[in-house]
């Protein structure tokens, strides 16, 4: 059988999804925000909602997202994103709002929005990208930057008498009265990719429900962050990261 | 059941990462020594028989580089 056998559109089981525009990502070679920016377009492609989504783009790595998206998308101020997706959901309350932050955006300067946000139980999706580093400004220490790990601004590792300890933000989250869905997963193998998938589509389906946030933390890499290399840097998150940061379920809907 | 699969490379798109061939159940894609345009060894198949079409290497590339077609054989 040769290759040209093969292909042939009835015969297609995976191609890019049209939901993510044809431009080409900005983001280092092997970023877990390619996947996750995929899987979000794939989501909103299979629940058939394009038209009635509106992303809110954080400030960090991932602040040109609306550049990739094929959905209405706003670019909040460093940290609001989730005061942001509450305008837009309460002006819009059909719509599907999400905001999709990285861990200095979410848990360092927005801390305050996140927390309220999720405390008053705001019908809205928050994707957050943890990756323990400041990635776009050039590596420096984040509130989620394990202890005794290297960054720009703790070069002999993260000392957590002098700067203080590891913020598991997403603990804090689940255990508010207005979270309605909370989990923590990884996208750096595909078993992990298409779970993800399921995790971030579920959070989606919650908005039908009105029920509160659906929080949903993705544990992902920053090679050149991390200074290591894209198969490198998974292997040590895979080590590091899922110890501090494990994955799975911490809050999900009863009866569930 | 067996399957056959195959893939097309967007060349140009890929950056040369290799974190899908850490997922490729058969070993079946490997880094060129060729360079793109942009000066990254770009993916290509090294043994396009051991394909089966398991979209394994799609689901974990960050940049959309692969479009993935099966059959049954």
């Amino acid at each position: 059988m040769t290759r040209e056998d093969i292909i042939k559109p009835e015969n297609l089981v995976y191609r890019r999804t049209p939901v993510l525009t044809d431009n080409v990502m900005h983001y280092c070679p092997g970023c877990g925000h390619g996947v996750i920016h995929r899987i979000i377009a794939e989501v909103v492609e299979e629940m058939g909602i394009q038209e009635n989504t509106i992303a809110i783009a954080p400030v960090g790595c991932s602040v040109l997202a609306y550049n990739y998206f094929e959905i209405d998308c706003i670019e909040a101020a460093h940290g609001r994103a989730p005061a942001l997706a509450t305008a837009i959901k309460r002006l819009y309350p059909e719509h599907f709002v999400f905001s999709y932050q990285g861990d200095g955006d979410l848990a360092a300067i927005g801390t305050g929005e996140t927390i309220h946000t999720c405390n008053r139980g705001e019908n809205i999706t928050m994707i957050f990208v943890n990756n323990g580093i400041y990635g776009m400004t050039g590596g420096q220490m984040a509130p989620t930057t394990l202890s005794g790990m290297k960054t720009a601004t703790s070069p002999f590792g993260r000392d957590t008498e002098i700067m203080g300890n590891p913020l598991n933000i997403t603990e804090l989250i689940a255990k508010l009265p207005g979270a309605y869905y909370v989990t923590r997963q990884a996208v750096y193998t595909p078993a992990l990719a298409r779970k993800c998938k399921k995790a971030i589509r579920q959070a989606f389906e919650n908005q039908k429900l009105k029920k509160g946030v659906s929080f949903v933390e993705v544990v992902s890499n920053c090679n050149s962050g991390w200074k290591l290399a894209p198969v490198k840097a998974n292997e040590w998150l895979e080590e590091n990261m899922l110890k501090y940061y494990p994955l799975g379920d911490l809050k999900v809907p009863e009866g569930k | 059941m067996a399957f056959r699969g195959t893939l097309v490379i967007d060349i140009e798109r890929c950056k040369g990462c290799a974190v899908c061939t850490t997922g490729c159940p058969n070993k079946c894609i490997a880094l060129s020594k060729m360079v793109n345009k942009k000066g990254y060894n770009y993916l290509e198949m090294i043994n396009e028989e051991a394909c089966i079409g398991c979209a394994n290497c799609a689901v974990i590339c960050p940049d959309g580089v692969l479009t993935v077609y099966r059959v049954k054989i």
